[in-house]
This record gives structure tokens, C-alpha cells and sequence, in this order.
């Protein structure tokens, strides 16, 4: 299989400074990368689809670096992470489920030594189909803090025969989170759940 | 600051490839969104001076994000434009204030020069309404490779009593250009039209 078609990548840093309670000193980043593919097997069906995984590793690899580079460019901020990925309409939702490796990879390799599960989902849809990408801490999938989830899309993507992969990073918890649960400060960092 | 900012967001799309031509350089667009108070929501209200000073530093400051998400010298901008909606309990007439009659002179500062009027629309919406900003050329509204807009929306903005304002700034015209008209290479650059 040939590499990944590109036909255009979209980036939206949020900076979020309060939601209704006090404005922090620092405020919060959340991220995505997308990027507008070719679907190699849009329109027909295809037993035989698993070696596109591999061929998606570079792209994972460089949308992860720039994702990084547009937060700040410090790895070590990046507290929470997320994929997914929306195939156009002559596709399956199987194609997106080639995301899960090669987006996971993508996400540790670049941010070093991550151990928690990278929370997925993916769907089936038109240009400007929207996507409510979760996102979870890096280190320990359990911290409540982090549950966090981030919307993205593209007004023009994906054309039936498309792809739109998702990766999305978040340099902190929640804005005001209160509701308990594991801290961040309290992973153990062992089994990537707490 | 008399902004009251609850978030910043910067978007970025980088076209390589449509219909599947190369776009070689690509065409890059950037937006900067800034989430505030308004200040006027709920009340009619007859001098609206504050939210013409908040334009005027809304100006400069996404200007500048835009130039500095592109990564480029403010004097390779091409195009540019400004758009904003008003949450629920707001009028049109905010939008009007806090685009017209300031944001103009230090937007055009932080791109680097302008001759060209910015083109510009604003609307009453609610959370996850798409805000469309239309573009043209910043030295010569006649250019026609430029006529453009770029889509931003934010799920949760705007809240009823906030206002999303938005710049748009490009370093080039649409993928793959072939109307005629007006061509880049053809500005005199007098009177902002031609």
C-alpha cells in the first residue's frame, strides 16, 4: 500500500482561562491535529485491510510532533490524549478502526513514556460531521480530573471517499475540576489505570 | 485587558492536495477566536464606547495570533477578514461595535500593512453556530484569487451572554485559483480595490 494521500490538515489550539469561575495563571490548552486522507478502500469492500496500519505510522508520528509543537512545544506539559476518526460515506467503519494503532503509537512515541490507554471513538459521516473526541490522562486512565472530551470537524471533510484522522492532547484537567476521585498527584504509574 | 476572556482559540488549515492536484505551496488560513463577556447582554444600552476599546484590542491581539500560528513575517499575510456572533441575550449592534470602528488600525499593524477594507459579517447565535468569515485580499479588495471565508465553530460558545469574535488571515489565495480577475501580481496598491 502507498503512503497516505493528504489532501489537508486542520489544527485548533484552545487556550481556556476560566468557565464562569476563577481565571487561572496558567491556562488550559486543548489541542487537536486533524488530518484530511484518502480512503484506499472506499467504495468496495475489502477483506485484507490490516497493512494500512503500518502506513500510517509516519503520518501518526508527524501530526503528534506538530500537535506538541502548536501547545508550546514541551511534551512534558501534555497531561491528556485522545484520537479518533471520522470515514466518509463510501467507507466503513472499519477504516477507522485502522486508526487505534498507528494513533496510539503516534501519541507515546512522541510524548516519551505514556502508559494509560489512548480513549478512541469514530464514526461514519458527511463534510462537517462533528466528533466528541475523549480524552483521558496520559499516565492513569482513572484520573477524574482529566475525563475530558474535545469536539472537532472540518466544514469541507471528509468527502465520501476520505478519512478524517483525529489526535487531540490537553495540557491540564478540567478547568474548574471538583469532583473527586483519583488525583493526578496520586497515580502510582504502574498499570496505566491509576 | 477590558476584554473579559473566557477562551482563545487559534484554527489552522493547510491545504496540499484537492481533487487530487497538488497545492503546492499549500494554502494556509489561519482564525483566531476570542470568547468574552459582553458586557451589554440583557440591557439595551446606548453608548457601546467599551466594546469599540475591546475591538480595537481584539484587534491586535488575534491578528497577531493568526501571524504567529502561520509562522510567518506579518508582511507575507495575503488576506484577511473579521466576523463575530453574539450570544442570545446580546444585539447585532454588539458585533457592530466591537468590529467597525477600531479593530481596524491594529489588526492592520499586526499583519504587516492593509490597504484593503476587511471584509467582515456578524450574526446572533448559540452555542456550536458556525461563524463563517469571509476574506479578501488585505492590500486589493479586487483580487479574486482571494475572495475566500473560513468556517470556525466552538460547541460551547457562544454562551447566552458572550460574544465570539473572530479575525481570519492567510498567507494565499484558494487551492488551485483559475477564474481570472484581478491577479496578485497586478496590485497597484493605491486605493485598496485594485
Amino acid at each position: 500500500m502507498p503512503e497516505p494521500k493528504i489532501r489537508k490538515f486542520s489544527t485548533v489550539i484552545e487556550e481556556i482561562f476560566h468557565e464562569g469561575g476563577k481565571p487561572v495563571a496558567t491556562p488550559l490548552k486543548r489541542g487537536t491535529i486533524l488530518a484530511v486522507i484518502e480512503n484506499p478502500y472506499a467504495g468496495a469492500y475489502h477483506e485484507d485491510i490490516a497493512g494500512f496500519m503500518k502506513d500510517l505510522e509516519p503520518l501518526g508520528l508527524t501530526m503528534a510532533t506538530q500537535l506538541i509543537e502548536s501547545l508550546g512545544g514541551d511534551k512534558s506539559a501534555v497531561q491528556g490524549y485522545g484520537k479518533g476518526a471520522i470515514v466518509g460515506q463510501a467507507g466503513e467503519l472499519e477504516h477507522g478502526a485502522l486508526w487505534h494503532v498507528p494513533g496510539g503509537y503516534a501519541m507515546r512515541e512522541a510524548l516519551g513514556d505514556a502508559k494509560a490507554i489512548v480513549p478512541s471513538t469514530k464514526k461514519v459521516g458527511g463534510p462537517g460531521t462533528r466528533l466528541d473526541v475523549p480524552v483521558t490522562h496520559i499516565n492513569a486512565s482513572y484520573v477524574r480530573s482529566h475525563f475530558d472530551a474535545m469536539e472537532v470537524g472540518i466544514p469541507d471533510a471528509p468527502r465520501a471517499n476520505e478519512i478524517v484522522l483525529a489526535l487531540v492532547m490537553t495540557t491540564g484537567s478540567r478547568i474548574h475540576a471538583r469532583v473527586g476521585g483519583l488525583k493526578a498527584d496520586e497515580i502510582k504509574g504502574q498499570d496505566g489505570l491509576r | 485587558m477590558k476584554a473579559e476572556i473566557r477562551k482563545l482559540v487559534v484554527f489552522v488549515e493547510e491545504t496540499r492536495s484537492e481533487m487530487g492536484r497538488p497545492v503546492s505551496p499549500p494554502t494556509r488560513k489561519a482564525a483566531a477566536v476570542a470568547v468574552i463577556r459582553n458586557p451589554y447582554a440583557g440591557v439595551y444600552v446606548e453608548d457601546l464606547s467599551l466594546l469599540i476599546e475591546v475591538g480595537a484590542e481584539l484587534g491586535g491581539l488575534l491578528g497577531g495570533k493568526c501571524i504567529e500560528a502561520l509562522g510567518i513575517d506579518p508582511k507575507h499575510a495575503e488576506s484577511y477578514g473579521k466576523a463575530a456572533m453574539v450570544g442570545e441575550n446580546g444585539e447585532l449592534e454588539h458585533a457592530a461595535a466591537l468590529l467597525h470602528p477600531a479593530m481596524g488600525k491594529p489588526l492592520r499593524e499586526a499583519v504587516g500593512h492593509g490597504a484593503a477594507l476587511v471584509p467582515s459579517s456578524k450574526k446572533r447565535g448559540g452555542p456550536g453556530h458556525v461563524l463563517d468569515i469571509p476574506l479578501g485580499h488585505k492590500d486589493a479588495a479586487f483580487v479574486r484569487s482571494h475572495f475566500d471565508g473560513m468556517t470556525v465553530s466552538l460547541n460551547d460558545s457562544p454562551r447566552a451572554d458572550e460574544i465570539m469574535v473572530a479575525i481570519a488571515v492567510t498567507d494565499s489565495g484558494r487551492p488551485l485559483a483559475r477564474v481570472g480577475g484581478l491577479a496578485i501580481s497586478e496590485i497597484e496598491g493605491k486605493d485598496g480595490l485594485r
